[in-house]
This record gives structure tokens, C-alpha cells and sequence, in this order.
């Protein structure tokens, strides 16, 4: 299988050329909404899509928007390595920040989405008219990633996880100091502190903001197998340990792991003994969704935006168009209709569903 | 509040109960005696009347955080606690405050018939003076239904650790009908046993389920009854005092005016545990019957008369003002049934029979006649039994039927509340129906969480319809419901309802073609109503 990231872009329009003599520039919209996922006609390429599609443009490496089994993949420099690394072999381009690439009829460009390093919201401008997917973000820069920007365009494709008035995130400063508050009170009391966040985004971003001074840090496999890939390309994370078979709470005393929320209450975590386990997301603002993983802790950390970051961001895009996706769409729908925007919903199947991708579903194994 | 802040979080965060009973120990020992008397109020189900009614909650909690009332419910559900919704969408505080939990409590007693523009001026400004988690329980102060995941029983484990006196005797006393307005921690907690014990009931000795009574060894040993289909309840009549409490210790005596006569004829000083029933003249009627009365205030001659209420008497707790627990069953039921003989015929009062038995498979065979007997099963207590506090494992089990099962196919999946807003949790099912499927039950219970983790999943890429937070889904998942009752409903489109319907089990093994029909369910129906 050969990498083909050296190919012009040229190969690309030729190859949409068939598709492009069906489609109607005029009156087609910039993008359509097909059973594979989002579709460009003029383009001929698909966003994110979840069945297997000739040419397929990816917003971030989490396994909901970049899944195998796609021809040719384009994503941007920082996304690509864990795509490489979670799919395997696969023909990939990659794009920096803002350039811009014509394919078919389309511009193209990727804008940070600040969802995770490389994450991006996909720019797509057919005859000057301009549509944005925004991929999953959130809108607080989290020290560890390309802060998001907000684009300006006709129409927007928004994620809406958190899409309701109960989700009002604090801020990253305050969080990280109770997980450090947490973490320094188990150490002094001779506890194994386990924290789960997921193994791509959330597991670097605690590493990159909070105090290693407290103690040493382990990592569950799957956190320091990306780990290892996001070191690869540049980024700089404090020292970890791979928490393998011999590692237990007396060879690390006091320390924090970072595990994947699936390992919590496992025979995994178990080897810690007499560990307090926390849980970093979004959902933690929930009392009823932290008691039902009966963590004696939860932090409301969450890589996707809360309600005022989504109405800033949205607002922030000029567009008077705006499609609702993944989450409270109907809700969230109606009080963009409310606030006067064309608001419509896109049914999507973003959803999280390895108990990898970030505050969705999570998985109880 | 943020004392009482505090020991909530403890509380919430933990499922050890020796933790849980530490801190509310340690709260009883530090907290100021006010703050103590609302805790154990609070956690006994006592509260003070409501400053502010949900409606108006709602509507000012919306105002305050800016967003429009219908935002607003569609948030509750998600999040399915009023208090915390409120508490949730508020914007961050502005100020403290260190009043204690008494005082703040003190301030909602004072808002209390007190013009709305008043009420919603205090109640914006303590939102605004508390944190999120002391907004929390604030607003719980007002809805009521406090649960800090402590049962009555820890609390009382925690007060005597916190005192040294005995739990039985403290949940005798934190019986009946006190508040922190009537009463304080000393006459509650420490004075000398007050003279008019009156009305106070005594804490009710619960069952524990028995799967296979062979293991309870020699049946001379034991005492079987019918474990009646009704409301458990306590009689007390000691002086002028009459009174009828419920197994969760409310006070009922005014909702069953059929017992007035009691009042007079039970000798002073007697306490009795039964079952109430309605009564056709010689057996039970069935539950639905008593239902009828059970939430109204008042019930009307009409009720009274189809369906009289009767009390038969499981157990004698007290005889001429004397104490019985701690003797054995067999004694306590001896003089149950001399104190029941000795009263004049036609009252609304009998012992609940003793049921005779060889060995074990002669009872299991009695068992099976209970739908016929109107009842859910048998009791077996063992003769030498004292009247336990509560639940204590080994003296008391109740036997229940198996229940009645029906197999049939998911139609419409809706997103559960509060500790499952993530998850489709509450399903509508149907049965055959000729070539049509007939939706007849619902049900959200009794899947493990992989399970309900699985069919979420299941649920959004399968989703036909929206309607709301209901979607419809292809009828292909197949499950087994349990139940305890079938009964006509001409509400429902099936044309029956179920009683305590469950989900026991998803049977992926079982084509949808090999669902139950509604015919079965009618033939059902016929054979026990």
C-alpha cells in the first residue's frame, strides 16, 4: 500500500470530473446530506463519512469521524499520524491550517476546531458561497491544541453535544486545580489516583496542565500508545510510565494514572489498590450520570463546547443558516429558530460508539 | 449551608455505608443543634412547607438565567431533578454566604403565604449567594424529596453513634408526627422517654426474599400466612389515642374512617401490624379495588361501600400498654388471636389465618393457589422470632409467585432522566395482534447497564421517527416482561394494563415472529379478574 501524500491535487479534479458533469452547480446546495454521511456535489467528496466513499475529508482522528475502509482521506498535518496509526494503512494527503486546496468545484480549507491536536472545521466554498462543517469543538483554548477560530461563512454543520442551557462549563484553570487538589490529598494519603479521560484528546490534555511535581504519572496502554504518536509529531507532554503488568500501587506510590474511561472499575484498575477513581467529562456536571458510574469523583472537563461557547461560536461564523448535529439537535434546533436563524437538523451517526471517542455514550465492558 | 454542602457531597460520593455514617456521625456531633433537628427532619421525609410552588420555580429560574421557559423543560427531563436543573442553569453567584443550613430554612418558613414578588425577590437573591451544590439543596429545601442516598435506618445507626443511645430507641422516637417547629433535640433526642407517647408507632419488621425454603430446615419451626396484595399497616389504640400509620410511616387514620369503630373496641394499649384490605363481606378484593382510595383525602360514601376497608392482623407488638417484640412469634400470636376472639362480631378486623403445613412441597403447593386467595405469595417466619427493627436477614421471608411473563418487540425507545439522561432506557412494547402489532405495556427496568448501553446504540441507528424524546425503532428486539397483575383498562388501546411490569431478560435467541399475542393476554385477563 503506498502512500500517496505526493500526489497533485490535479489528480483529484480529474478523477470527480464524471461526477461533476451530473451535478447542477446552480442550484445545488454546497453540501448535501446523503445516507454515507456529508456530501459536496461539486467536489465529489464526502465529510466525515460513515460508509466507505472514493475521496473522504476528515475533521479529527476520533473513530466516529475518521473510520477505515474510505479510498483517499485528507486531513491536516497534526490529524494525520493517529488516523495513520488507528487505521492502518491508508492513502492520505494532508493539508496545513488555511491553505487552501481546490477539488473539483470546491475551495477547500481546514480551521482549528480546538476539539484535540489537529482537529479541524472543514471550509468548503462552491462559487462563492461559503458552508463550514465544524467537525467536534470546543471554543476555551486548552493550552495543548490549535486554539478554534471561528470562520465566517453562509451556512454552518454544528456539533450540539452539550446543546443545552445546563452545560455551562468552568473554566479549564479551576477544573485542573481540583484534579491536582485531588490528586495531591490521595498521594498524601498513600492513595493510587486513576483518572479516566479518553485515550485521544482528553488523556494529553490533563498531561499538559496538570502538576507533575505532585507525584509520577502512569498511563494505561492505549493512553501511552498515543501518547507516543503525539510526541512523534512535536507536541510536548510531561513524563509518563506505561502502567504495564508489574507496576502496581507500591512500585508508584502516589500516583496518578490515566486510563480510558472503559478500564475504571476494572481488574485493570483493580491492581491499584484501594485507588480513588475520578472520571473527566462533560457528563460529570450530571449528579445522576456520576452516580451511575459510582465514581467517588467527577471532573467537568469536556473537549466539546457548552452552551455559551456553542452560541458564541455560532454567532461568530456570520451565517445565517445553521444545521444541528450530534446531541440535542431538536432543542437546540428550535432555540436557533428562536434567535432567527435558518436552523435545520442533520442526522448523523457521530456517536462515539468504541467508548474512545469523547463524551458520548460510554461503554460499560 | 456549606457545612451541610459539605456532608451532602460526602454522602453523594460514596457508596460505603461506614463512610456515610462517619460523616453524618461526625455532622451530629459538630453541626449547631438547629442544623442537627432540619438533618434528621430532612432525612426522616419531614420539610417545610413549600415558599414557592415548581411553576413559579421554574418560571424565575428561566428569567435568571436568560433563556425562555420552554428551554427550561426541555432541560428538566434531560437532567431529571428540578433542583439541580435550577441549580444548573443559573448564572455563576455573585456573593457567599455562611448562614447555616437552620437559618436558611428559617428564611423559606418566613417567605410562606407572603406576596410573589417577594417570595421570587429572596429566592433570586439566595441563588445568587450560593454555589452551585448549595443551590442544589436549597432548591431541594423547597421541592422536597430529599434522598442523600442514607436510608432512615443509617441515620439512626449515625445518631447513636453521635449520642450513645440505642437505635431502637431512637427510631422509636423519631416516629410520628413531629417537626423542628414542635419540638427540639433535646425533648426529641434526650429527655427522659416523654409520658404521652400517644400515637408513636413502632418501626415496622420487614421480610427478606427466600428463593428455596428447604434451606430453612425443620418446618415445625416455622409459621406460614398469605402475604396479602395490600397496605401494610400499623393500629395503635392506647388511651384516647387512635391511630393507623403505613409501612412508610405515614399517617393514614383519616383515610379510612371504616376502622372508627376500633377506636373504641381494641383494649387501651394495644398495637397491631396488619394488612389493609378491601373486603367483600369474606375475602380480599383485589388490589385495583383499594388503589381507588389509596391518594384521596377524603373518601366519599360511595367508595366506602365498594370497597370497605379490613385489617387482617399479622402480629401483636403491644398488649395493655406492654411491649411484646422481644417474645417469641408464637406467643405474640397466641394472644393476637385471644385479643381478636374477645371482640364483638361485624367489626372490620381478623387475623390473617396461619397456614398449616407437612413439609416444604405441601406449602410450595399451597403457593401456587395464592392468585385464587388474592394474594402475592406466602410469609414464612419462623414461631421463635422476635418482632425485628427493620429488615434483619433470617426470620422473616416472603415467598413471592413467580411472576406472569410475556414475550414481545420493542416499538418506541425514549432517553431516561437523571442517572440515565445518556441512555434509551424506557421502552414501549407490543404484542401480536392478527398482522398488527398492538403497543400494550412500557417498561424501564431490569437491564443491566451493558444491556441499555447496547440498545442505545441500537436505538440511534435505527431511529424511524422522532416524536420529541421518543423515537420509533423497526420492531426487532424481542424481550421477556415480568409482571404481578393483569386487569382491563378501556384507557389503553390493548384493552389491559399490567401491574409492576419489568424488563426480565432480552431474549436475542427469539424471532419476532414468536412473540405472545394479545389473545393470550386477553385469556389472561379472563382467568384472573
Amino acid at each position: 500500500m503506498s502512500n500517496v501524500s505526493g500526489n497533485r491535487s490535479d489528480d483529484l479534479l480529474e478523477r470527480v470530473l464524471p461526477g461533476s458533469i451530473l451535478c447542477d452547480m446552480a442550484n445545488d446546495p454546497v453540501l448535501t446530506f446523503t445516507d454515507k454521511g456529508i456530501f459536496c456535489p461539486a467536489g465529489g467528496f464526502y465529510i466525515d463519512p460513515w460508509r466507505p466513499v472514493d475521496m473522504a475529508l476528515i475533521t479529527h482522528g476520533h473513530s466516529d469521524h475518521a473510520r477505515g475502509g474510505h479510498n483517499r482521506y485528507l486531513a491536516t498535518e497534526a490529524a494525520m499520524p493517529v488516523m495513520r496509526h488507528r487505521l492502518g494503512a491508508i492513502r492520505g494527503e494532508t493539508l496545513r491550517f488555511g491553505d487552501v486546496r481546490r477539488i473539483g468545484g470546491a475551495n477547500v480549507s481546514f480551521h482549528p476546531a480546538g476539539h484535540l491536536p489537529g482537529s479541524a472545521q472543514i471550509r468548503v466554498e462552491v462559487g462563492g458561497e461559503v458552508w463550514v462543517v465544524s467537525g467536534d469543538y470546543k471554543t476555551e483554548p486548552d493550552g495543548l491544541c490549535e486554539p478554534f477560530e471561528p470562520v465566517r461563512c453562509h451556512a454552518f454543520i454544528s456539533e450540539c453535544t452539550f446543546g443545552l442551557p445546563v452545560f455551562n462549563w468552568t473554566p479549564q484553570p479551576e477544573v485542573m486545580a481540583q484534579v491536582n487538589e485531588w490528586w495531591a490529598a490521595n498521594a498524601a494519603a498513600g492513595r493510587t489516583s486513576i483518572l479516566g479521560a479518553y485515550s485521544l484528546g482528553k488523556s494529553q490534555r490533563i498531561l499538559a496542565n496538570v502538576n507533575p511535581d505532585i507525584g509520577p504519572i502512569l498511563t494505561h496502554g492505549a493512553v501511552e500508545a498515543t501518547n507516543r504518536v503525539l510526541r512523534g509529531q512535536g507536541l510536548s507532554l510531561p513524563d509518563t510510565v506505561w502502567a504495564g503488568p508489574d507496576i502496581t500501587a507500591k512500585t508508584h506510590p502516589g500516583a496518578l494514572v490515566i486510563a480510558p474511561p472503559s478500564a475504571l472499575n476494572t481488574p485493570w484498575a483493580g491492581r491499584f489498590t484501594g485507588a480513588s477513581q475520578a472520571f473527566a467529562s462533560g457528563w460529570m456536571a450530571m449528579r445522576g450520570v456520576r452516580r451511575r458510574r459510582g465514581l467517588s469523583q467527577g471532573f467537568v472537563l469536556s473537549d466539546h463546547a457548552d452552551w455559551a461557547g456553542l452560541n458564541w461560536a455560532i454567532r461568530a461564523t456570520g451565517a445565517e443558516r445553521v444545521f444541528v448535529t450530534h446531541g440535542y439537535t431538536q432543542v437546540f434546533r428550535r432555540w436557533l429558530a428562536d434567535q432567527g436563524y435558518d436552523a435545520g437538523i442533520v442526522e448523523t451517526e457521530y456517536e462515539g460508539d468504541e467508548g474512545e471517542t469523547e463524551d458520548d455514550i460510554e461503554v460499560v465492558e | 449551608m456549606i457545612r451541610f454542602a459539605t456532608l451532602f457531597d460526602t454522602l453523594d460520593r460514596t457508596t460505603k455505608t461506614t463512610v456515610k455514617v462517619a460523616a453524618l456521625a461526625a455532622y451530629f456531633r459538630e453541626a449547631p443543634e438547629a442544623d442537627r433537628l432540619w438533618t434528621i427532619a430532612l432525612l426522616s421525609g419531614r420539610r417545610p412547607k413549600r415558599a414557592a410552588n415548581s411553576t413559579e420555580l421554574r418560571t424565575w429560574a428561566a428569567e435568571a438565567a436568560g433563556i425562555p421557559l420552554w428551554l427550561f423543560e426541555e432541560a428538566y427531563p434531560v437532567v431529571g431533578d428540578l433542583s439541580e436543573t435550577i441549580a444548573l442553569v443559573l448564572p455563576p453567584p455573585t456573593g457567599t454566604s455562611d448562614l447555616p443550613l437552620a437559618a436558611w430554612i428559617g428564611s423559606l418558613i418566613a417567605l410562606i403565604g407572603q406576596h410573589a414578588d417577594i417570595r421570587r425577590r429572596a429566592i433570586l437573591d439566595a441563588w445568587d449567594q450560593l454555589a452551585t451544590n448549595e443551590r442544589f439543596l436549597y432548591n431541594k429545601l423547597i421541592t422536597g424529596g430529599f434522598r442523600m442516598g442514607v436510608s432512615q435506618g443509617l441515620m439512626v445507626r449515625a445518631l447513636s453513634q453521635a449520642t450513645g443511645h440505642a437505635e431502637t430507641e431512637l427510631a422509636h422516637r423519631l416516629m410520628g408526627d413531629w417537626t423542628p417547629a414542635t419540638t427540639d433535640w433535646a425533648a426529641l433526642i434526650e429527655s427522659a422517654d416523654p409520658a404521652a407517647e400517644g400515637a408513636r408507632p413502632y418501626p415496622f419488621a420487614l421480610a427478606t426474599a427466600l428463593d428455596d425454603p428447604a434451606a430453612l430446615g425443620e418446618p415445625a419451626e416455622w409459621q406460614a400466612e398469605w402475604k396479602w396484595d395490600g397496605i401494610r399497616g400499623q393500629m395503635i389504640r392506647r388511651g384516647e389515642t387512635f391511630a393507623l400509620w403505613s409501612r412508610g410511616e405515614e399517617l393514614i387514620t383519616d383515610r379510612f374512617p371504616d376502622f372508627a369503630p376500633l377506636a373504641q373496641a381494641l383494649p387501651n394499649g394495644t398495637v397491631i401490624d396488619g394488612e389493609i384490605l378491601a373486603w367483600d363481606g369474606n375475602r380480599p378484593l383485589p388490589f385495583a379495588r383499594l388503589q381507588k382510595r389509596i391518594g384521596r383525602l377524603n373518601v366519599s360514601r360511595k367508595l366506602l361501600a365498594e370497597a370497605p376497608a379490613h385489617l387482617l392482623a399479622y402480629d401483636l407488638l403491644e398488649e395493655g400498654g406492654i411491649d411484646l417484640r422481644s417474645l417469641p412469634l408464637a406467643e405474640r400470636r397466641a394472644r393476637l388471636e385471644d385479643l381478636l376472639n374477645a371482640l364483638p362480631a361485624g367489626l372490620p378486623i381478623g387475623p390473617s389465618p396461619a397456614i398449616g403445613f407437612a413439609d416444604w412441597e405441601a406449602l410450595a403447593r399451597t403457593r401456587a393457589t395464592a392468585r385464587a386467595e388474592i394474594a402475592e405469595g406466602l410469609m414464612v417466619k419462623r414461631l421463635s422470632s422476635p418482632y425485628h427493627v427493620g429488615r434483619r436477614r433470617g426470620d422473616w421471608w416472603k415467598w413471592k409467585l413467580d411472576p406472569f411473563t410475556v414475550d414481545c418487540v420493542m416499538l418506541y425507545a425514549q432517553s431516561g432522566s437523571g442517572r440515565r439522561a445518556n441512555l434509551f432506557t424506557d421502552f414501549t412494547f407490543a404484542v401480536q395482534d392478527g398482522e398488527a402489532l398492538v403497543p400494550f405495556t412500557k417498561a424501564y427496568s431490569g437491564l443491566t447497564d451493558a444491556e441499555f448501553n447496547e440498545i442505545t446504540r441500537w436505538v440511534r441507528r435505527n431511529t424511524l421517527e422522532k416524536f420529541g424524546p421518543v423515537r420509533r425503532v423497526p420492531p426487532e428486539l424481542v424481550f421477556e416482561i415480568a409482571f404481578e397483575g393483569i386487569q382491563a383498562s378501556p384507557r389503553h388501546k390493548s384493552g389491559i394494563a399490567l401491574r409492576f411490569p419489568r424488563m426480565l431478560r432480552w431474549r436475542r435467541d427469539k424471532p419476532v415472529t414468536e412473540i405472545d399475542t394479545l389473545d393470550s393476554l386477553k385469556a389472561l385477563l379472563a382467568r384472573h379478574s
